[in-house]
């Protein structure tokens, strides 16, 4: 196995707040990693800062072996590293296909982006029917599907995705979970931020415990969900 | 004569003028929420542009048609006006993009400012006449006179909103420009370099400028380096009453301004028993801006604030 990304001592701050401080992160081809913490942790941060939002205080970032510091942000996304926002992030005022034809903005395989199309509306059977819908009508679980899906569109290696399950009835968070499981099938590499550590842990093989900016626990996915202090902690058992 | 479908044809004329100049502070706003209050400028340089380079045809004794003259003329002007706003926006507003929004709006007020002054070196400060080269057929029409140019303006402003309009709505550059204006953050996950769409917006609303400028010229019959105050204000406020930030609000609200103002103008005699001439049309302009400002902030097709991603 090869790593995809590395990251090394990893640093990011707001001004004077230091919300990330000094992380090592390493992510192999084809795996599924959570990266789990209490609000406030640093998690949207460090997916933030890894494609190209936020640039680093300090530290090292390698994706495919590479340096990532000179890549201008909007050249993240051509180069396979594709994000879920938390809150979604859709286009409220662009329609369904328009929000997932911004996924493949970068792309210029033009005879690719329509059949992509048809396997995200076969994924998304919801987002065919209201193809032509302004994004913002949509519910919340069809809000996610949505920014899945023009993530997606752009052909992601490495996919991050932040807290996709937030503010959704606990049947939709099920179905998001279903479609992690779907696309990892298909050999898409993610990183799982997530609230709910639980289905976040059963769903992935590996996690990260974040804690006040640092990274206190590395772990298989199994030896998490059994870990006395993890369940106590993050659990809820 | 019919009064009423005169000045509603001279309104239609001028509001498409009004129209073409309001799409581009609504599009600037739109994507980066700047009043670029240079915008008249451009406009202004699009007028100036074009009547220099028709004299110095003329001048030449290159004897081309009139309505070619004017085109070789708006050739000049419009890459004139569309470097003009580029520029604007590397070197006055980017700096600023993350400074209070303050900043910008008084870099805007400056920037206007300087290139009235730099018109005034090149130009003058008087007066130039629109070279006499448009034919001047009359065509009657239910009683009301219409001119060939004011045919040829509304024609050309539906043929040049019709292409923008085309170009936002169904073009993958026009997708990522919505896209930018709604969420840039997220637009620059996607891919989309947010520099050059904000500078493609500068550049888009400047070449509709410069032609709305040339417009303005031909249809007042002259132009100088301070017209930009006073037809930049005016479509400013014809964007605010549209919405600004709203493609449609823009038309609809230049030509409602433009009627307005045609119809205020030509019944003020009247309605002030002749205390108030014609010439005080341009206080309907103002009465708009503030009572919009006042009673509908939002515009006629305006959103909420809050309603952006
Ligand atoms: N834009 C910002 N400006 C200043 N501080 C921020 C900003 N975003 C996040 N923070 C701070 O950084 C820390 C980490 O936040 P975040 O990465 O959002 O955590 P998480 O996603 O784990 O909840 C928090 O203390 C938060 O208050
Ligand atoms: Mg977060």
């Amino acid at each position: 196995m090869s790593s995809l990304l590395q990251v090394k001592n990893l640093q990011v701050a707001y001004g004077g707040i230091h919300a990330v401080k000094g992380i090592d992160l390493d992510i192999q081809q084809g795996e599924l990693v959570a990266l789990i913490g209490a609000n406030g942790a640093g998690k949207t941060t460090t997916l933030k800062t890894l494609v190209g939002m936020i640039k680093p205080a300090g530290g090292e970032i390698l994706y495919q072996g590479q340096p990532t510091a000179k890549l201008p942000s909007y050249a993240y996304v051509s180069q396979g590293l594709a994000m879920v926002p938390e809150g979604r992030g859709i286009f409220s005022r662009l329609t369904v296909e328009e929000n997932l034809q911004m996924g493949a903005y970068t792309r210029n395989d033009k005879a690719g982006i329509p059949q992509d199309l048809e396997r995200i509306y076969h994924l998304f059977p919801r987002l065919k029917e209201r193809q032509k819908q302004l994004a913002g009508t949509l519910s919340g679980g069809e809000q996610q599907m949505v920014a899945m899906g023009r993530a997606m569109m752009s052909r992601p290696k490495l996919l991050l995705l932040d807290e996709p399950s937030m503010g959704l009835a606990p049947i939709i968070v099920q179905k998001i979970f279903e479609i992690i499981r779907m696309i990892a099938a298909e050999g898409v590499t993610m990183l799982l931020v997530e609230q709910n550590a639980k289905l976040a842990l059963q769903t992935a093989n590996r996690g990260y415990v974040m804690e006040s900016g640092k990274i206190t626990l590395a772990d298989t996915a199994a030896n998490l969900l059994a870990n006395e202090r993890i369940q106590h902690a993050y659990l809820g058992d | 004569m019919d009064i009423f479908l005169q000045q509603i044809i001279n309104g239609l004329v001028i509001g498409s003028i009004y129209a073409l100049i309001a799409l581009g502070y609504t599009m600037v706003y739109g994507i980066m929420q700047l009043i670029n209050f240079a915008h008249g400028e451009i406009v202004m340089f699009g007028a100036m542009v074009t009547i220099t380079c028709i004299n110095v045809l003329v001048g030449n004794h290159i004897s081309l048609p009139g309505p070619l003259m004017l085109v070789a003329g708006l050739v000049m002007a419009i890459p004139v006006s569309m470097l003009l706003g580029f520029a604007i926006e590397r070197i006055a507003y980017r700096p600023l993009r993350r400074a209070p929004r303050l900043a910008p709006l008084i870099t805007a007020i400056g920037v206007s400012i300087v290139l009235q002054q730099v018109a005034s070196l090149i130009w003058g400060r008087s007066y130039r006449p629109f070279p006499n080269i448009l034919p001047q057929t009359v065509h009657n029409f239910f009683g009301a006179a219409i001119t060939d140019l004011q045919v040829a303006i509304i024609i050309l402003a539906i043929v040049l909103m019709g292409a923008l309009f085309f170009m936002i709505e169904r073009t993958r550059l026009g997708r990522a420009m919505r896209a930018t204006a709604q969420n840039p953050e997220v637009a620059g996950l996607m891919g989309v370099n947010i520099n050059s769409i904000i500078s493609m917006t500068f550049v888009t609303g400047s070449a509709l400028g410069a032609v709305a400028g040339v417009m303005v010229a031909a249809n007042y019959d002259q132009a100088h380096p301070y017209m930009g105050f006073l037809i930049g204000l005016k479509a400013f406020t014809a964007a605010v009453l549209g919405g600004i930030g709203n493609l449609q609000g823009a038309v609809l609200g230049g030509i409602t301004l433009g009627i307005i103002e045609s119809l205020g103008s030509g019944y003020l005699g009247d309605l002030t028993g002749g205390f108030l001439g014609s010439n005080y049309k341009d206080i309907f302009a103002f009465l708009v801006l503030i009572l919009v400002l006042v009673f509908r902030p939002s515009g006629l097709l305006g959103e909420r604030v809050a309603e952006r991603a």
